[in-house]
């Protein structure tokens, strides 16, 4: 059976492609796309009015997997963070993941298993095999590993099974209790803080032991300027490794925190003013490859507390397209690049077969109008938990459809 | 018959006076880095010969009856040093054993002062291990007689590389030209780097396999083909000669896990593969089964020489007790 999706701005990031036409899916897989493909064999035609048609959005960083709230923000590829309830440590659990997702043919569900065992940074967790289960990388999500020594042989362990390391950017000695970023507000509100170098200082020194590897090294949710400055640096220097954030980062700075708002309390923390925009023109020139939800859902119970015992997070699915436009709207970041960070630069990271609306991958897209002003609501979001701090936030750009596998699994009513 | 001399001008020197013969022209096995072809051959030679002695009901030749034999154990070791003992004995020689946790090492009193305690029993052998690297040679200069490294640090375990050899020869003919892997900690391995030097010596191709983080920096400027994954450093090979893991390496982050090692570098039959069909399994010992080694391979009868390895150890071990006490024994020293 094939179906076309027809009169749509055909995005591919993977070949720059960006033109109106239509896009054939038979069965699970994309059979091609252009202006004048063939159609005669169709069997439904969807007309996409001029709405944006591009691969299905991979979140690298997802800490539950919620499909639902995920396909609703157009992700229809989720990594999920080792920390689980049962911690994903041992090729066991990775697999058990891995059968789930591939039974559940909704969203594509690829673990990150730990690097070291049980998160504690001293010894090397079981990477080999968890690779060879369908692990895509490996982390101690926001814990950096610490140890210099440990962190070396984990790079070099890794780089035998070519597996990427995430590393949290943050220097652990610094980053101590910390749940703000150390300026004025932290000061005024009395709250324990980091400075940016805590996060340039720890990129420095992995992009160090990367060097000296010859390792890949992936920094999740990079929050600072010092720290874009020191990506940009290692990159210069040639060395591999590559960079994400969350579009939090490039929408707030720790003003959000004002009046003890714990919705807004994330890690690394959200920085100034000045941060924000370094972020901004990081992702505009490349520097930051990736952009990730930090997807956690977190209920009122642990929020509504003192800010120092509050839970860290917010939920992220279904507002990152939307978050993700605004710099583009504002013309800072031009639409193909935004794209690219949030489909194809992940899929080459992690060495996923999507990401790409080439002829015979699988058929995971998006179909999104830019334009669509609405106003996020908190109570509306379908995720498990609504601890959002955009709520009632008016934004522009709105998923129309999310296909899955070929399967039309949201629709925008 | 003992011919020690209180005046130093007149001992006979390495550097000046060569005490074993032209063959071996060395006062003490340190190591097997500076030894050339002709010395290593001869030692497998006279070492094929103890063989076969040591293969009689009667297995002693008391050549070296009335000389005193010290064997000084800084670290742990059960086989090495019993392996030594009997080699001593065999050969007539009076041996002393001496672990540290009964020594004055242990009430404070440095190497060096215990070398100079030794020497002045006039011992004719000192046989020593010690757990860091070049206190072997450190000792053996302030000893006037000769000293055989039996293991020091990660640095050298000269008999054990023989034994290695002569295990080889016997059993493949020759060592030349015979593609060898070593496989496991090499890192942190003294047999590794005395059989790298000797097999390269013998022009054998050499090869490790291991995990990156057990190999040390620049290995491949030793003379060995490195390799990271098993199957492709095993192809085509004539011998593989497997490394002990100590636990110690799981908990310094080397590793993840016995279980993860076991997967990707224990010695399987599956793995052996990619091997040729009459590959020799090799192993210093102790051996942990179902970590470096499945115990199906090394109960194999066909491929496995564990065993002969321990054999052969007291053959060499008797050689180089003969060979460096030549000198000492004139009517012997043909």
């Amino acid at each position: 059976m094939k179906t076309s999706y027809t009169n749509a701005r055909i995005i591919d990031p993977a070949t720059n492609h960006d033109a109106i036409g239509t896009l054939v899916v038979s069965g699970n897989l994309i059979e091609g796309y252009g202006a004048d493909i063939d159609t005669s064999d169709v069997s439904e035609t969807i007309d996409c009015g001029g709405k944006i048609l591009c691969p299905g959005f991979i979140d690298m960083r997802a800490h539950a997997v919620d499909a639902a709230s995920a396909l609703a923000g157009g992700i229809t590829t989720i990594i999920l963070q080792p920390d689980q309830t049962t911690t994903i440590d041992t090729d066991a659990v990775v697999e058990r993941i891995r059968h789930r997702s591939v039974d559940s043919q909704i969203v594509s569900v690829y673990p990150m298993g730990t690097a070291t065992q049980g998160m504690k940074g001293r010894q090397i967790a079981e990477i080999g095999q968890m690779q060879q289960s369908g692990a895509v990388g490996f982390t101690d999500c926001n814990h950096a590993v610490a140890d210099a020594q440990v962190m070396r042989r984990l790079l070099e362990y890794a780089n035998h099974f070519e597996a990427l390391i995430v590393q949290y950017a943050e220097n652990a000695e610094l980053g101590v209790d910390a749940i703000a970023h150390e300026g004025e507000i932290a000061t005024r509100l009395g709250l324990a803080s980091v400075p940016s170098a805590a996060e340039a200082m720890q990129i420095d020194r992995d992009a160090r032991l990367a060097e000296l590897t010859g390792a890949r090294l992936h920094f999740a949710l990079i929050s600072s300027k010092d720290g874009v400055e020191a990506i940009r640096a290692a990159k210069a220097r040639g060395i591999r490794v590559t960079c994400s954030t969350a579009p939090h980062y490039l929408h707030l700075n720790d003003n959000a925190i004002e009046g003890y708002r714990t919705f807004a309390k994330v890690r690394p923390p959200l920085r100034s003013e000045e941060d924000r925009l370094a972020l901004i023109e990081a992702v505009a020139d490349g520097t930051i490859d990736t952009l990730v939800s930090d997807h956690s859902p977190k209920s009122a119970d642990v929020k509504r507390l003192p800010f120092a015992q509050a839970a860290s997070g917010i939920v992220g699915f279904e507002t990152m397209l939307a978050l993700s436009l605004a710099p583009v709207h504002a013309g800072k970041i031009s639409l193909m690049t935004m794209l690219r960070a949030l489909t194809t630069n992940p899929a080459q990271l992690l060495g996923l077969p999507t990401g790409t609306l080439a002829a015979g991958s699988f058929a995971d897209f998006v179909v999104f109008d830019p334009n669509k002003p609405w106003r996020i609501d908190a109570d509306a979001l379908i995720s498990s938990a609504k601890n959002t701090p955009f709520d009632t936030l008016p934004v522009q750009g709105q998923v129309w459809r999310t296909i899955a596998d070929g399967v039309s699994v949201y629709e925008k009513a | 018959m003992n011919t020690h001399s209180t005046d130093q001008s007149s001992y006979p020197r390495a550097d000046v006076d060569p005490p074993s013969g032209k063959l071996f022209p060395h006062k003490h096995l340190l190591g097997i880095w500076g030894l050339d072809p002709t010395a290593i051959k001869h030692l497998l030679d006279v070492a094929d010969g103890y063989v076969d002695i040591n293969r009689q009901a009667v297995k002693s030749a008391p050549t070296c009856a009335g000389l005193t034999q010290i064997n000084l154990f800084f670290e742990n070791s059960t086989r090495t040093l019993m392996s030594f003992e009997i080699a001593g004995k065999r050969l007539g020689l009076d041996t002393i054993s001496m672990a540290t946790g009964n020594s004055s090492i242990k009430k404070g009193e440095t190497m060096l002062d215990t070398a100079a305690t030794l020497n002045a029993m006039r011992p004719d052998v000192l046989v020593m291990r010690h757990g860091d690297s070049g206190a072997v040679k450190l000792l053996a200069e302030k000893m006037d007689c000769a000293v055989i490294n039996a293991g020091d640090g990660r640095s050298e375990h000269p008999t054990q590389a023989l034994l290695d050899a002569l295990t080889i020869r016997r059993r493949k003919g020759s060592i030349h030209g015979q593609t060898i892997v070593i496989s496991g900690d090499v890192a942190h391995s003294r047999v590794a780097r005395s059989n790298i030097y000797l097999l390269n010596a013998m022009g054998a191709r050499v090869r490790v396999v291991a995990p990156p983080t057990l190999l040390p920096a620049d290995i491949d400027r030793l003379g060995v083909e490195v390799f990271h994954h098993m199957e492709d450093g095993l192809k085509g090979a004539d011998v593989v000669m497997m490394l002990r893991l100590q636990n110690e390496r799981m908990n310094g982050a080397f590793l993840p896990s016995t279980r993860e090692y076991f997967h990707f570098w224990g010695l399987t039959r599956e793995k052996l593969k990619s091997a040729k069909e009459d590959v020799l399994v090799m192993h210093p010992g102790p051996m942990n089964r179902g970590v470096e080694i499945a115990s199906d391979v090394a109960d194999d009868l066909d491929r496995s020489a564990i065993e002969e390895q321990v054999e052969m150890g007291v053959a060499v071990r008797m050689a180089c007790i003969d060979i460096l006490t030549r000198h000492l024994r004139p009517e012997d020293n043909a």
